[in-house]
C-alpha cells in the first residue's frame, strides 16, 4: 500500500468499489480501505462468502454484489480490508489502523464513502438484550443463517423492515407479528410520486412482491402503531404495542426495530463540511454537489453517505465521484467527464424518483412519539430523557453544552447513537425546529488507537 | 434592571470578573458569541498550577492559589479543585541542576514552594514512573481542577447575586460618549459607565474596535484523554525539558496536554486536532510511563486560546480610558489565575486601582511601533517559563 496514492476511498460497500474500479481503470492509483473483513459494504456483506449466498432467502440483488467485487478485483485498484480509519484531515490526509498498525497516509484526494446507519428510534425496554435493530437482525442472518428459536417481533417502518420480514420469514423465523408504525394513508400519500418513481420499476416490482409475499403468508401485521414498550427483567420476554388507546403485549424473544436509515456523518461533521437538513428523510447530510464535491478541495462524498438514495444508486455516485476525482487530478477533460457523467446522473434521479415514492410513503418517526422521560437515551453513559431535559431546564440551550453537562454522547460511541435524538430533545424543550438543532460533533479517534500506536505512528 | 458594567466574553475570566462585581453590590451583563465556557474555558486541561509560572504571574498566582482553597465558601461548590501536586520530572544532570536553579530563583523572590527532590522522593510519589527519571522539582500544594464546572459555578454565583448573561450574542461594535460606552450587539444595543473585555483569543479584535493595539496569535492546543486504567498517578506530572503534561482523573482516565498545536480557525470559532504533531506529544508519555502505550485514547480535543507575544497576559486599564478594563490573552496558562483575576478586575473597574502588582501586564506594550516582537519563547509555555 502506497501512502500518497492519488486517490483514498473510505468504504467498500457498493459506493466505494464503483468508485475505485471507475478511477483507476482511469489510470489513477487508488487505495480503498474498509474496515470489514470482505468488500461489499452493509448491503453486499459478507457477498463472496454468505452461507445463505445464491439461495432464495437472499435475492438476486444481494447476489449482484459479486459482480460489483469481481470488476473491483480486476481493476488494478489497492484493497485494504481490516483498516479502520479512525481520522480524516482537511486536506485529505487520513488515520487509518491495519493489521494493529496505526499508519498515516497522504492521498491527493480522498471519497467518503461510508454509507448510511440506521436511525435510532429509543423507547422504552430498548437496552434490553434481545431487542436490535433490524439491520443488524439482518447481518446475524446474513453472517451465520442463525435464526432465533423464540418468537420474532418487527416494529417499525420502511421498505428494509419488510425485506428483513421476508427474509426472516423464509429463513422459517417465527414471526410473532409486525408492528408497523407507518402512519396510516401510506399509498395515499405515494400516489402524487408514483409516476416519478416507474423508472425503477424492478425495485418497485420487488417491493410489491415483497408485499404479496408477507402477506400471503399468516404472519400478523399490526397497521398504525403509535407506542412500543420492550418488557423483561434480564432480556426481553414481551412487546408492548399500543395502537392510540389499545395496547397489547405479545410475548417475543427477539424484537427487530428498524425506522429507515440515515447517512453516516460522523465524518462529514468531524470535518466540519456544511450539512443541511433534509425535512423529507428527517436527517443531516452533507451539502455536496452532483459529484459529490464538497467544500474542502481535497474531500467528496459519494453513496448513502452522501443522500440515502439506496446501493443502486450509491453505484452510479460512485462513478461521478470517480470521474470528477480523474478531472481534478488532470486525466479526463472536463467535457469527456460531463459526457461519461450522463447516463450515470440520469441514472440517480430514477432512484431519486423512487426515494421520493418511499419517502412519501414511509415518514420517519419524530424520535419524540416513542420515549418517555425514563427512556435511555445515551447508552454509553446511561443518560436518560429526563436527564437531558433536566439540563435544559439549568440553562443548557445547544446539543454541546448538555453533552458537556451530562456526558450525553461523550462516551465511546462518541454519539452516533444518541445524537440526533439529543437534537431533537433540546430543539423540542427550547422551542427550536429540527433543522435549528444540529447533533454533536463526534471527537477522533473514532475507531481504537492507542498511545503507543500514535507515539509510533510515522507521519512524513 | 439595567448594567453599570459590561463585559464582553463568558469564558472563566469574565464569569470570574462578573462574580466579583456582583458580590460587590454592582450589576455585570456578561455578553457572550457562543455559550459559557465555550472555548478556552471549556477546553482547558484545568491545570492549577504555580510550578514554572513566568515571574510576574508568581504573586497573583500566589493568592489565585488561596482562592482556590477558599471556592466552596465563595461559589458553594469545590469546582473540582484537588491539591495533589504538581511535579517536573529530570532525566539528566543538567535537568537536575536547572531544578536547583529555578528553586533558588523563586526563592530569591520571597516564594518557597518549589522543591527540588531527588529520585527516591519521585519514586515514593510516583512508582510507575520510567527509572531514567533521576529526580524532579514539585510544588506539592498545586493541583487541578474542572474547567467546566468551574466557570459554570462561578456564573451561577454571579448570577445569583444579580449578573445578567447573554448568551449566542456577538458584540459587534463599540461606542464611547460622555455617559459611557454602547455596545452594539446581534441582540441590540447595551449601555453602561464600564466596560471588560474578556474575550480571549477575540480580545484583539475587541481592542481594535476600540482603537487600541494589543496583539494576540490565536492558538489551538491539543488534549487526549484515554479510558480508564487502576491508579496509578497522584501529582499531575510534566518535565523539566520536554512538552509533556499528564494527569489521572478520579475516574481513572488520563488526560494528556503539552501544548502541540491543532489548526486554528478563528473565523470559524472552531478548531482541528493535528494527528501529524501528536506522536511527538505520545512519546515522552511512554517514555515516562511504559505501560500506558497499550491505553487506548477515547477523545482527542482542541480549544482555543489567545497567545500574547511575550506569553504572559493583557491585564489593566485602558491607557486611554480608565473605565476600560482589558483580561485576555492568557497564552496557555490562565485557568489557575481566574479566581485573582477577577478580583483585579472588579477592584479596576470600582477603584482603578489594585494592590497587586500588575505592570509586567500593561495593554499597551506593544502598542508603540516598533515594540511589538514575537518571541521565540511566545506561545510555547514551556520554554517561557523555564526562563524565568
Ligand atoms: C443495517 C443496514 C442494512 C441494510 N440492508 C439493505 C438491504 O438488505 N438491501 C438494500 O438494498 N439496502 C440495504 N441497506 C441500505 C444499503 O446499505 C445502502 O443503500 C448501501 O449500502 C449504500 O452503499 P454505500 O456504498 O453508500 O455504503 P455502505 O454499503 O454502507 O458501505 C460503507 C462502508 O464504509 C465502511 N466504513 C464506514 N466507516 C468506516 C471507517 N471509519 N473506517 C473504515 N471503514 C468504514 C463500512 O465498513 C462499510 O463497508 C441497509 C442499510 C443498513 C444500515
Ligand atoms: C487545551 C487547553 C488547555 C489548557 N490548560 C491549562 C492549564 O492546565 N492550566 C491553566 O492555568 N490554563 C490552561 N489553559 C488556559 C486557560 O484555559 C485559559 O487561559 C482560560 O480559560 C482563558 O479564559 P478566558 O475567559 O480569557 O477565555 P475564553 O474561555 O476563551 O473566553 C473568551 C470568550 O469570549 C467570547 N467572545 C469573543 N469575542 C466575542 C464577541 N465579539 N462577542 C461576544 N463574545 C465574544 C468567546 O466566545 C469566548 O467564550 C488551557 C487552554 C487550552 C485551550
Amino acid at each position: 500500500m502506497t501512502d500518497r496514492p492519488d486517490l483514498a476511498i473510505v468504504g467498500a460497500g457498493p459506493a466505494g468499489l464503483a468508485a475505485a474500479t471507475e478511477a483507476a481503470t482511469r489510470g489513477l492509483s487508488v487505495t480503498l480501505l474498509d474496515e470489514r473483513a470482505a468488500p461489499g459494504g452493509i448491503v453486499y456483506h459478507a457477498v463472496t462468502r454468505s452461507p445463505l449466498g445464491g439461495s432464495a432467502v437472499l435475492d438476486a440483488d444481494y447476489c449482484r454484489g459479486a459482480g460489483l467485487v469481481e470488476a473491483f478485483r480486476s481493476s488494478g485498484a489497492t484493497y485494504c480490508p481490516g483498516a479502520s480509519v479512525w481520522a480524516v484531515d482537511r486536506d485529505g490526509s487520513i488515520g487509518v489502523t491495519v493489521d494493529g498498525q496505526a499508519r498515516w497516509l497522504r492521498p491527493r484526494r480522498v471519497l467518503l464513502a461510508t454509507g448510511c446507519m440506521e436511525r435510532s428510534l429509543p423507547f422504552p425496554g430498548w437496552t434490553l438484550p434481545g431487542v436490535m435493530t433490524a439491520g443488524a437482525g439482518q447481518i446475524l442472518l446474513k453472517d451465520s443463517g442463525a435464526i432465533p428459536d423464540g418468537p420474532v417481533v418487527l416494529a417499525g417502518t420502511g421498505p428494509l423492515l419488510l425485506l428483513v420480514a421476508v427474509q426472516y420469514l423464509r429463513a422459517g423465523a417465527r414471526i410473532a407479528a409486525v408492528a408497523d408504525l407507518t402512519p396510516p394513508g401510506a399509498w395515499q400519500r405515494g400516489l402524487p410520486q408514483l409516476a416519478g418513481a416507474l423508472g425503477c420499476l424492478p425495485l418497485l416490482r420487488k417491493g410489491l412482491s415483497m408485499m404479496a409475499e408477507l402477506r400471503r403468508s399468516d404472519v400478523r401485521r399490526i397497521p398504525g402503531v403509535t407506542g412500543l414498550r420492550a418488557i423483561g427483567t434480564d432480556r426481553l420476554e414481551a412487546v408492548e404495542v399500543r395502537q392510540g388507546a389499545r395496547a397489547e403485549r405479545i410475548p417475543a424473544g427477539v424484537l427487530l426495530v428498524h425506522a429507515g436509515v440515515v447517512p453516516n456523518i460522523v465524518l462529514t461533521r468531524m470535518l466540519r463540511l456544511p450539512h443541511r437538513w433534509d425535512p423529507r428523510q428527517r436527517c443531516w447530510r452533507p451539502d455536496a454537489d452532483a459529484f459529490g464535491a464538497t467544500a474542502l478541495d481535497a474531500v467528496a462524498v459519494a453513496g448513502d453517505g452522501a443522500r440515502i438514495l439506496g446501493a443502486e444508486a450509491a453505484i452510479h455516485a460512485g462513478r461521478l465521484a470517480a470521474l470528477d476525482a480523474a478531472h481534478r487530478l488532470g486525466v479526463l477533460d472536463r467535457a469527456e467527464r460531463d459526457r461519461h457523467a450522463a447516463p450515470e446522473q440520469a441514472a440517480i434521479e430514477r432512484h431519486a424518483g423512487l426515494r421520493s415514492l418511499l419517502d412519501a410513503m414511509y415518514p420517519p418517526p419524530d424520535a419524540l412519539t416513542f420515549l418517555d422521560a425514563d427512556t435511555t437515551i445515551c447508552r454509553c453513559e446511561d443518560i436518560t430523557a429526563a436527564d437531558i431535559r433536566a439540563a435544559i431546564a439549568d440553562g443548557c440551550r445547544d446539543p454541546n453544552q448538555v453533552k458537556a453537562v451530562t456526558r450525553c454522547a461523550m462516551g465511546p460511541c462518541q454519539g452516533r447513537q444518541c445524537g440526533q435524538t439529543l437534537a431533537r430533545i433540546v430543539a423540542d424543550a427550547t422551542g427550536q425546529t429540527e433543522e435549528d438543532v444540529m447533533p454533536p460533533r463526534a471527537r477522533p479517534p473514532l475507531r481504537r488507537l492507542t498511545i503507543g500506536d500514535l507515539a509510533a505512528l510515522e507521519t512524513e | 434592571m439595567t448594567q453599570d458594567v459590561i463585559i464582553i466574553g463568558g469564558g472563566l475570566h469574565g464569569s470570574s470578573t462578573a462574580y466579583q462585581l456582583a458580590a460587590r453590590g454592582r450589576r455585570p451583563l456578561v455578553i457572550e458569541r457562543n455559550h459559557v465556557a465555550r472555548h478556552a474555558s471549556g477546553a482547558s486541561a484545568g491545570g492549577v498550577r504555580r510550578l514554572r509560572r513566568h515571574r510576574a504571574e508568581l504573586p497573583l498566582a500566589m493568592e489565585s492559589l488561596a482562592l482556590w482553597r477558599r471556592l466552596p465558601e465563595l461559589l458553594g461548590d469545590d469546582c473540582g479543585f484537588s491539591p495533589c501536586g504538581h511535579l517536573l520530572l529530570a532525566e539528566t544532570e543538567a535537568d537536575l541542576a536547572w531544578t536547583v536553579e529555578r528553586a533558588a530563583t523563586t526563592r530569591s523572590l520571597g516564594y518557597d514552594f518549589e522543591e527540588p527532590i531527588d529520585r527516591a522522593e519521585v519514586k515514593r510519589l510516583v512508582p510507575a514512573v520510567s527509572d531514567a527519571v533521576i529526580g524532579g522539582i514539585i510544588a506539592r500544594d498545586d493541583g487541578f481542577g474542572n474547567p467546566l464546572l468551574t466557570t459554570a459555578a462561578f456564573r451561577r454565583r454571579a448570577e445569583s447575586l444579580g449578573a445578567r448573561y447573554l448568551e449566542r450574542t456577538e458584540v459587534l461594535g463599540i461606542e464611547r460618549d460622555a455617559a459611557g460606552w454602547t455596545v452594539a450587539t446581534t441582540a441590540g444595543r447595551f449601555a453602561a459607565p464600564s466596560l471588560v473585555n474578556c474575550a480571549g483569543g477575540w480580545g484583539e479584535r475587541i481592542a481594535a474596535m476600540l482603537g487600541e493595539t494589543m496583539p494576540v496569535r490565536m492558538k489551538a492546543a491539543t488534549m487526549t484523554v484515554t479510558a480508564r486504567v487502576p491508579r496509578f498517578l497522584g501529582p499531575v506530572i510534566g518535565h523539566v525539558r520536554k512538552k509533556l503534561s499528564l494527569k489521572q482523573m478520579q475516574n481513572g482516565t488520563v488526560v494528556i496536554g503539552g501544548g502541540y498545536e491543532g489548526r486554528a480557525d478563528m473565523e470559524a470559532g472552531e478548531s482541528d486536532v493535528l494527528y501529524a504533531g501528536l506522536p511527538g506529544n505520545m512519546k515522552p508519555v511512554v517514555d515516562a510511563f511504559p505501560h500506558l502505550a497499550r491505553v487506548p485514547i477515547v477523545r482527542n480535543w482542541t480549544g482555543l486560546e489567545g497567545n500574547t507575544p511575550d506569553a504572559i497576559p493583557y491585564i489593566g486599564p485602558s491607557p486611554n480610558d480608565p473605565t476600560l478594563v482589558h483580561s485576555f490573552g492568557y497564552s496557555g496558562h490562565g485557568f489557575q489565575l481566574g479566581p485573582i483575576c477577577g478580583v483585579i478586575v472588579a477592584d479596576l473597574v470600582m477603584h482603578g486601582a489594585t494592590p497587586l502588582p500588575i505592570g509586567a501586564f500593561q495593554p499597551d506594550r506593544f502598542a508603540t511601533a516598533g515594540t511589538l516582537q514575537w518571541g521565540a519563547k511566545e506561545g510555547t509555555a514551556v520554554e517561557e517559563q523555564k526562563a524565568v
